[in-house]
């Protein structure tokens, strides 16, 4: 009877999934409340075939060290809370599976740069939305409100469409070098959310939003990079938007 | 400790929370306060769309819609709201235009439609197409086209703090008060996150606009921060819980992940398929197949698996194929979903039709509130100064079963009379004092919590409350399974009362708001399991196979729950009805229940066949 049942969990493991395996992760820890200076910790847990970075994290917390500190929410990448460095690179933790990272070696997690951190992996965001809230992220409009729904072609919607899909989880400002020595730039989100209304056939504001952008921390300290690009988890492609952006500055035509 | 003072206070940033911030912070001034950055909150993984009958494909009324509304919810809906929200509809879909919502567009530049569940033309002939979309993310563009116009409007939000307690002029937990006599809600204590610290709200009108609470469920579409913490509020104050036994089950989340795939893809075109390729649909549902109502599409999934025909090594799910539609029209209007199904498990939709099975996504039951949003204290007697919309209250807009894409439109109708009703309230009432020690509970609590040397993990009680209702309280209930599931949250609330975390520190401490957050998940968890032990038939989201049909005669009629001291009386306002006289005792309280009639105006309940 006893081999039976400790027979039992291989048997239910269905046939073709990925194995079952250790992983190690390289959290770095902060807190305030514990001095100065920030370390790093290691755990290894056991995951299975599908689990993402943030089931390594909950695992951490949830049965080893409970004061390990992190945001989440969705945990399937539409609500952009769990933003992080992971091998050195902005990801979402949910969204990040661990054996795409090499779980052979030890995976480091890290908060994003640029920010405040706080605790852990938790960083000041408000920085980051200030920049949002700056470049008027609303839709700008002069006379009267139709009596139905403004009319847009398929087309024009479609102008703005790759940047209707942000999530504001900071992965792309925060991996900005231009942000990480500049903390006054700002940042290729807020220039995301920018386009997103100065293409949007329904909207007025473009020229108030350029005038914003044309400062000294503005489109123009973008060094084209395109780390930008690379982290965005949505797949928006953060760097031509930025590009649009100083070309309608220049040509005025949007 | 600080305190403020607010004519309007609101608890939640998603839909209903901003959509009456919108309402109120122009009025009066008003403060919201969320436990997360307002676009984290959950409205923005609401993915399919926004029915209103704009009429702008096809022919269609917003009658039609009512009917769909009341015939979905399995006709314990109530049909006078029913019947404004789907007036309102309209107003609401041309607010959120105007504001800037990008909507996918016609030909001719309208907002374009398409089919969603249960949504029919002329009361049940055929799909019709009324839900108004983007793409397959409509919650996350409402959610930033409602943060964005707070923005706009400059609303004053408090993000990170948690709220952890409703202060009001009496605790109906502790005793009922008599009819004539008012009761106020006052304020509200919340804890910043960031830094520990204890915040008092004194308010003339509080919103609860929380959400729902689908963290009781292991397997759900729901966030981690989903638990249910306004409903939970309201519950322990002595407010009733109404229909909490009605919970939504959405049939086609990524088998094992609980991650939801829109029903727009079945309104586009999907199949459920079986393990022998059938399309098994047609047999549950001749008429609109894969778009019958999401109860019905849970149950037959369900049923196909337990009859052997699952699919996968364990035959533990169905198939939700694709891949007859064109790839072009799968990147324009499912993008999202195609990636979680490639990203989670690594299935490509052109060509490999996705494992699905259903997920606990819904709460049809909450805080019960009339149509302008007042919470009820009792079957018909309003809380004064305290407002519910959104997934937290229970209207009743959804009755027993909502239907695909009325939850966005419960949030924008309901959320901005909430933000009216509340506002007007607040112009004309004073600020009722608080009490001395309004916090005293809430440290109590905190401070007991984190100071608690050793016991039980959090993490341990939760996964077993997740696992017990999941298995005992899921699409398919008996008396006997939600007998085992009652005496295992019996069993985890006592040992709640032991758990311990292991962060004692002030700033940031998720470990400590983890087991707060796990509190409410069990209160709620305990009122869903007692009602659903009380509702002896089935009906939308609850199906008793001991009990397998609907039963008009001593069922229509919406639960109400109530948690009363043990010395109470077993009923709370004189309109027990005879099949709701149930009573559960717990350690230091009972839960009482009662019931409240509902509203029928156009249609009298039929049989429901699609």
């Amino acid at each position: 009877m006893t081999a039976t049942l400790e027979d039992a969990p291989a048997a239910e493991q269905p046939a073709g999934e990925i194995p079952t395996f250790d992983v190690t992760l390289r959290v770095r820890r902060y807190s305030p409340e514990n001095g100065e200076e920030s370390t790093w910790d290691e755990f290894t847990v056991t995951a299975h075939g599908t689990d993402r970075v943030l089931d390594a994290l909950h695992m951490i917390k949830w049965e080893k060290d409970g004061s390990l500190t992190f945001r989440r929410s969705c945990a399937h990448g539409v609500c952009g809370s769990d933003a992080m460095r992971i091998n050195g690179r902005n990801r979402l933790a949910c969204k990040t599976l661990l054996k795409d990272v090499n779980p052979d070696k030890p995976i480091t997690v890290e908060p994003i740069k640029g920010l405040p951190v706080l605790k852990d992996l938790v960083v000041d965001m408000e920085p980051f939305f200030a920049s949002y809230r700056e470049i008027m992220p609303f839709l700008i409009t002069h006379g009267n409100e139709p009596s139905r729904e403004r009319i847009q072609s398929a087309e024009q919607r479609e102008r703005f469409d790759d940047t209707t899909k942000c999530i504001l989880c900071a992965a792309c400002t925060s991996s900005c070098p231009v942000f990480w020595t500049d903390g006054q730039y700002f940042g290729p989100a807020a220039i995301v959310n920018a386009h997103r209304f100065i293409f949007d056939s329904r909207d007025d504001g473009a020229t108030q939003r350029l005038e914003i952008l044309n400062d000294k921390e503005g489109v123009w300290r973008c060094r084209t990079t395109f780390n930008c690009t690379e982290a965005c988890p949505r797949g928006i492609e953060v760097t031509k938007a930025i590009a649009e952006v100083k070309q309608a500055m220049i040509t005025r035509a949007f | 400790m600080q305190t403020h003072q607010y004519d309007v206070v609101i608890v939640g940033a998603g839909g209903a929370g901003m959509r009456a911030a919108l309402e109120a912070s122009g009025e009066v001034r008003t403060a919201v306060i969320s436990k997360l950055y307002p676009t984290r909150s959950h409205t923005g993984a609401a993915q399919g769309g926004m029915c209103a009958a704009l009429a702008n494909v096809e022919e269609d009324n917003w009658e039609w819609h009512t009917f769909d509304t009341v015939k979905g919810g399995d006709y314990l809906v109530d049909q006078d709201a029913a019947e404004i929200m789907a007036k309102e509809a309209i107003d609401a879909v041309l607010d959120l235009e105007r504001m800037g919502l990008p909507f996918n567009r016609t030909p001719e530049g309208r907002i374009d439609q398409r089919r969603f569940g249960g949504h029919t033309r002329n009361h049940g002939e055929a799909a019709v197409r009324r839900s108004c979309y983007a793409a397959d993310r409509t919650g996350h563009m409402i959610l930033q086209t409602l943060y964005q116009n707070c923005v706009k409007q400059d609303v004053e939000f408090f993000n990170e703090f948690y709220v952890l307690d409703l202060i009001t002029t009496h605790d109906l937990s502790q005793g009922d008060v008599p009819d004539d006599e008012d009761v106020h809600a006052t304020g509200v204590v919340a804890y910043d996150l960031q830094t520990g610290e204890i915040h008092v709200f004194q308010a003339k009108s509080i919103i609860f606009a929380t959400g729902g609470a689908g963290k009781i469920f292991k397997t759900t579409s729901n966030a981690h921060t989903l638990t249910g913490d306004g409903m939970a509020l309201a519950l322990r104050r002595g407010f009733p819980l109404e229909d909490m036994e009605f919970f939504q089950f959405h049939p086609t989340g990524l088998a094992g992940l609980g991650i939801l795939l829109s029903e727009a893809a079945r309104g586009e075109g999907a199949i459920l398929r079986n393990s022998e390729g059938e399309r098994f649909m047609e047999r549950y549902a001749p008429t609109i197949k894969d778009l019958a109502p999401r109860d019905i599409v849970a149950r037959s999934m369900a049923n196909e698996v337990r009859e052997g025909r699952g699919c996968g090594p364990n035959k533990d799910y169905v198939l939700l194929d694709l891949t007859h539609l064109e790839p072009a029209h799968i990147d324009a209007k499912l993008p999202d979903i195609t990636e979680f199904a490639r990203t989670y498990l690594g299935i490509e939709p052109y060509t490999e039709p996705v494992p699905v099975y259903p997920t606990a996504h819904y709460a049809m039951g909450g805080i019960p509130t009339n149509v302008d949003a007042e919470v009820l204290r009792d079957s018909h007697h309003v809380v004064k100064g305290l407002y519910a919309a959104g997934e937290v209250a229970c209207v009743s807009v959804h009755g027993s079963n909502r239907l695909g894409t009325n939850s966005l439109l419960d949030i924008n109708v309901f959320g901005k009379r909430a933000g009216r009703t509340a506002a007007a309230y607040a112009r004309t009432a004073s600020f009722t004092e608080l009490p001395e020690d309004a916090a005293a509970r809430t440290v109590a609590q905190l401070d007991e919590m984190r100071d608690r040397p050793d016991g039980d993990r959090v993490a341990d009680v939760r996964r077993a409350l997740q696992e017990t209702m999941d298995a005992n309280a899921q699409v398919f209930r008996t008396g006997e399974s939600l007998g085992q599931a009652l005496t295992d949250i019996r069993e985890l609330q006592a040992r709640f009362r032991t758990v311990s975390v292991q962060d004692k520190g002030r700033m940031f401490n998720t470990d400590l708001l983890e087991a707060l957050e796990l509190g409410f998940l069990l209160d709620i968890a305990e009122v869903t399991v007692v009602a659903a032990i009380n509702r002896k038939e089935s009906r939308g989201g609850h199906y008793r196979e001991d009990f397998p049909k609907r039963d008009d005669t001593n069922y229509m009629l919406h639960t109400m729950t109530y948690r009363r001291p043990p010395s109470a009386p077993d009923a709370v306002d004189g309109t027990v009805e005879e099949y709701f006289d149930h009573v559960e005792e717990f350690d230091g309280y009972k839960v009482v229940l009662g019931s409240k009639s509902v509203t029928q105006t156009r249609y009298e309940p039929m049989e429901r066949k699609y």
